[in-house]
């Protein structure tokens, strides 16, 4: 009896949130790819065909055979979404490493400091993150606007005479993105470098190294499990941002996660914005998949 | 009676054709994947015994242990505790308890609360429980202690508590997975002869796991010697240690020197042993044949140095040179090479502080011990 | 690693850190501003803290974020405690790596295809926007992440605790409820803390499964920051920020404090035992 009860128990914990799972997040993924696949229609919900369970088999079939990728082929058709595609890749690329460049001078730092200083380090890098993301992007608009802050302060030393147009351009959103996800990249690079034995680096020195060519002959190889996670993490959700372009990138910014938001609040065109969708999935499946695979070997090296 | 080494005491139920084992493991094995931890093990176990497995780390002496106490099933064979098949048996419904090696004491109960822990689940009336564990903290002497949490206490305190807890229910049988191995080694010599104390006074069989053979040499009744998931020799300690089974439980148990030879010779009880460099007359020979491959196993402090020819240096001598010496304190370790390259440990007690003429490096020197002070080996 | 910190390290600490948080400062110091304008500083003045309290929208707004932020937080932590506990402790079930991929995707899923696809469903399924079905969402990606907090605690968790549970008879159940839960418990804390202020933060995903009845803070906030930088703004996000940095710092000094106690008890045990110890022999 007991052990029925126990069987039951443990059922539920893996069915409940895989359940959940299954209705919230992965059948979610095939109707985006259902919808990317009908017309739109000026109707609620507004594209056809819809599927009515009333309907049966034979109505779902009929639905089936309504199915057209005249999105997808829209998609290809307009340039502007094949801009929107690249330039979000190289602004998140870029961003990316310039994340990493000046991400990793912090971490590594910040591993050699002192064991009573390394927790108040951390929790400050992990502070922000608490903070609204919505909030840290919206700061920056007061200080790079051209009457903002920034501006009036190189005015007020006299290093310009005329503001800097920085809102609105590419330059506002690398800011924004490596303002918001450097915390995504110190604490990854942080913990592969602190777990890292010193003596290594003493070791690699004993043994003929300059500091230079120890860093880079010993410290940097063991650090790179922590440099692909950092990138990623901040790699991946960068692609797709919108608050970060559409609040600092002004309205020439072009940017996938941006052209989805208008395509779906401002053109109610939800087949096309589906569309964007399942090909900006396409898109990162590859960097996604190389994420879980690091989140995996991570688990198992914990074990 | 003639016997081996120092006797504990005359309870010996393994010797009795009659005893029926409290614990026996009959063909007991266990596979994780690929890798056999436990091969077809049999293993009788006395009632109120102090049975210790001695073994390296992977020889399968853990798992033993975790398939008595239910945290592990047996691929094949069967696990009997007082005549009952535990097969099945959910590690909560037996009436065996375990201290375990990191004592897993719970981190957000009192030291009270942890010894409570097993009596509240057997649904014991409170004010019982409060009578049984203010004896259980009388045990282990931690009564002012009651109300502390576990991080508050020394590691010697720790193991305390964790023998009072896994004592408190009282089982059958109490399995104890290296219960002094997290202690430094002056607090691990003193626990030693308190576990003992508390097995004597309450009466319980208790079935520990270690490697440290001095551990094991000190405390338990029997000792069993594990290699790669079998038992190699079920014996007491002084005869693990003055007659060993093999060349393996020889070896693993204290120093020992092996000498290679053939049987030249066999009477009614007394057998020769020719080797390269040296012939041996033993009475020990067992059940030897003559022309057989054995090995003869004399342990360091059986060996006599000396700068002198022994009288009769035929047999069970050898000549050659003083390579190394140790001093301990209490004794001195000599390493003589034979003239065959071999190296030969010794040891002697100092029993005066003085020593006239002492050996030292490079002397020449004999060794030579008694004709019944090794075992020959055939395995 | 540890080692003494070079010019540089410490050089590139403070940069670091400087540029972390000086935005995140200024705007708290403007949201004192006496000034409409931003940029120029006309004296301090807490009158924009005075004015959100008269604007109803704006605290309506607050009032569904908070209802909708305890909520999701709290089924979410239910729900990715399981799923920590399904990772650890079932390495073999069928579509294990399918499950793990649902928890990990979404921790790294640009917030604008979960929104979308939400929504999505709700319309499919025939839910109206809503209350309901932001905390839904909410709870959907809240749970990934409370599920790595936890699975990482369960991971060192030492199992010779539940082991000794059942061995002194305690059934499984028991065990889980008396001597798991109550050792991972630090870990629930703050994954329902995470999950709380994932919530609290959302816009884009908000934004896609919200409607007319229940708008959002962060999507009022957005709404009115997209006509301009105003000091009320200012305020309402200093508000939020202190709200938010006062829980995390609050909770980490207690933490920080009973490891402080652990650690001087821990002293104190092995100083008496040593003079214990040392009048024995």
């Amino acid at each position: 009896m007991q052990r029925a009860l126990q069987a039951i128990a443990n059922r539920i914990v893996i069915a409940v949130p895989f359940l959940w799972l299954l209705v919230f997040f992965l059948a979610p993924f095939l109707i985006v790819l259902k919808i990317s696949l009908s017309l739109p229609a000026i109707a609620m919900p507004p594209y056809q065909p819809v599927f009515d369970i009333a309907d049966g088999v034979a109505g779902l079939w009929a639905g089936v055979r309504e199915f057209t990728v005249d999105n997808y082929v829209w998609l290809t058709q307009d340039a502007l979404y094949f801009n929107a595609y690249i330039s979000s890749v190289v602004i998140a690329g870029i961003s990316t490493l310039i994340t990493l460049a000046i991400g990793y001078p912090v971490a590594y730092g910040m591993a050699r400091a002192s064991s009573a200083l390394r927790p108040i380090l951390l929790m400050l890098v992990i502070l922000p993150f608490w903070t609204s993301f919505l909030i840290r992007v919206y700061a920056w608009i007061g200080i790079l606007k051209p009457e903002g802050l920034l501006n009036t302060f190189l005015m007020w030393i006299g290093l310009i005479d005329e503001p800097l147009i920085i809102l609105n351009t590419h330059t506002a959103i690398f800011i924004g993105i490596v303002y918001s996800y450097l915390p995504f990249m110190v604490l990854p690079l942080y913990s592969s470098l602190e777990k890292m034995d010193y003596s290594l680096i003493e070791a690699a020195k004993d043994l003929g190294c300059s500091e230079t060519g120890a860093f880079w002959k010993v410290t940097f190889p063991l650090s790179l499990p922590g440099v692909v996670a950092g990138c990623l993490l901040v790699f991946i959700p960068a692609v797709g941002e919108f608050v970060i372009p559409d609040l600092l990138g002004g309205s020439r910014t072009l940017m996938i996660g941006k052209t989805l938001w208008n395509e779906f609040f401002a053109n109610r065109d939800w087949p096309v914005s589906s569309a964007v969708a399942i090909v900006l999935l396409l898109l990162l499946v590859v960097p996604i998949m190389l994420f879980q695979r690091a989140q995996a070997r991570a688990q198992e090296a914990e074990r | 009676m003639k016997s081996l080494g120092s006797i504990r005491r005359s309870f010996a139920p393994w010797a009795d054709p009659d005893a029926k084992p409290y614990i026996s493991f009959r063909n007991v094995t266990k596979r994780f994947g690929d890798f056999t931890a436990v091969n077809d093990l049999s293993l009788d176990i006395y009632e109120r015994e102090f049975f210790a497995l001695l073994g390296a780390s992977g020889c399968g002496k853990s798992t033993l242990l975790r398939m008595l106490a239910g945290f592990e099933q047996p691929t094949s064979g069967q696990i009997l505790l007082d005549g009952q098949d535990l097969k099945g048996i959910p590690p909560h419904r037996r009436p065996v308890n375990m201290m375990f090696q990191s004592y897993a004491l719970f981190p957000h109960m009192t030291v009270e609360k942890n010894i409570a822990f097993g009596l509240k689940q057997d649904g014991m009336p409170s004010a019982k429980i409060a009578e049984r564990v203010k004896e259980m903290l009388a045990l282990v002497k931690l009564e002012p202690f009651a109300k502390r949490k576990p991080h508050q206490l020394s590691g010697g305190q720790r193991q305390r508590v964790a023998l009072a807890r896994s004592v408190a229910k009282r089982p059958k049988v109490l399995l104890l997975d290296e219960p002094l191995g997290a202690l430094d080694k002056k607090l691990r010599e003193e626990t030693q002869f308190e576990l003992m104390d508390l097995q004597q006074e309450l009466g319980l069989t208790f079935l520990v796991v270690t490697h440290d053979q001095e551990e094991a040499m000190t405390m338990a009744d029997r000792i069993a010697i594990m290699d790669r998931g079998e038992v190699m020799q079920v014996a007491t300690p002084a005869e693990i240690y003055e007659a060993p089974a093999s060349r393996f439980v020889a070896d693993f148990v204290g120093s020992v020197n092996l000498f290679e030879g053939k049987i030249a010779n066999r009477d009614k009880d007394i057998a020769t042993i020719e080797g390269d460099t040296i012939n041996i007359r033993t009475r020990n020979a067992g059940d030897v044949e003559q022309g057989q491959k054995a090995w003869f196993a004399i342990r360091p402090e059986k060996i006599k140095v000396s700068s002198k020819r022994p009288a009769n240096a035929e047999y069970n001598a050898a000549e050659g040179e003083i390579w190394d010496i140790a001093y301990l304190g209490d004794m001195t370790v000599y390493h003589v090479k034979l003239p065959d390259g071999r190296v030969i440990k010794t040891s002697s007690v100092n029993s005066a502080r003085v020593i006239k003429d002492p050996l030292t490096w490079n002397d020449r020197a004999w060794i030579s011990f008694a004709s019944d002070a090794g075992v020959v080996l055939t395995s | 690693m540890n080692a003494t910190l070079s010019r540089f390290n410490i050089v590139s600490i403070v940069l670091g850190f400087t540029f972390l948080y000086l935005p995140i400062v200024l705007l708290v110091i403007y949201s004192f501003n006496e000034s409409r304008l931003v940029t120029v500083w006309a004296g301090f003045s807490t009158k924009w803290y005075v004015e959100l309290f008269s604007n109803q929208g704006l605290l309506d707004a607050a009032w569904v974020t908070a209802r909708v932020a305890f909520i999701s937080a709290s089924v979410a932590t239910v729900l990715g405690t399981f799923a920590a506990l399904a990772l650890t402790r079932y390495t073999r079930f069928h579509g294990r790596t399918l499950f793990t991929g649902m928890i990990f995707a979404p921790l790294v899923m640009p917030e604008v295809i979960t929104g979308l696809s939400l929504l999505l469903l709700f319309v499919a399924i025939g839910l109206d926007r809503g209350f309901m079905t932001v905390t839904l969402a909410h709870i959907t990606f809240a749970m990934c992440f409370v599920a790595v907090v936890v699975q990482s605690r369960l991971l060192s968790f030492d199992r010779s605790l539940e082991e000794a549970a059942m061995d002194l008879g305690a059934s499984p159940a028991t065990t889980f409820f008396q001597v798991t839960l109550p050792v991972i418990s630090p870990a629930v804390v703050s994954g329902w803390m995470l999950a709380f202020t994932l919530s609290l933060d959302d816009l884009v995903i908000a934004s896609f499964t919200s409607g007319p009845g229940a708008t959002t803070l962060p999507m009022k906030i957005y709404s009115q920051v997209r006509l301009g930088v105003t000091p009320e703004i200012n305020a309402v996000c200093t508000i939020l920020i202190a709200v938010v940095a006062t829980g995390v710092i609050a909770a980490s000094i207690v933490n920080k404090r009973r490891e402080v106690q652990r650690r001087r008890d821990e002293q104190e045990a092995q100083r008496a035992n040593n003079i214990a110890f040392g009048r024995n022999t």
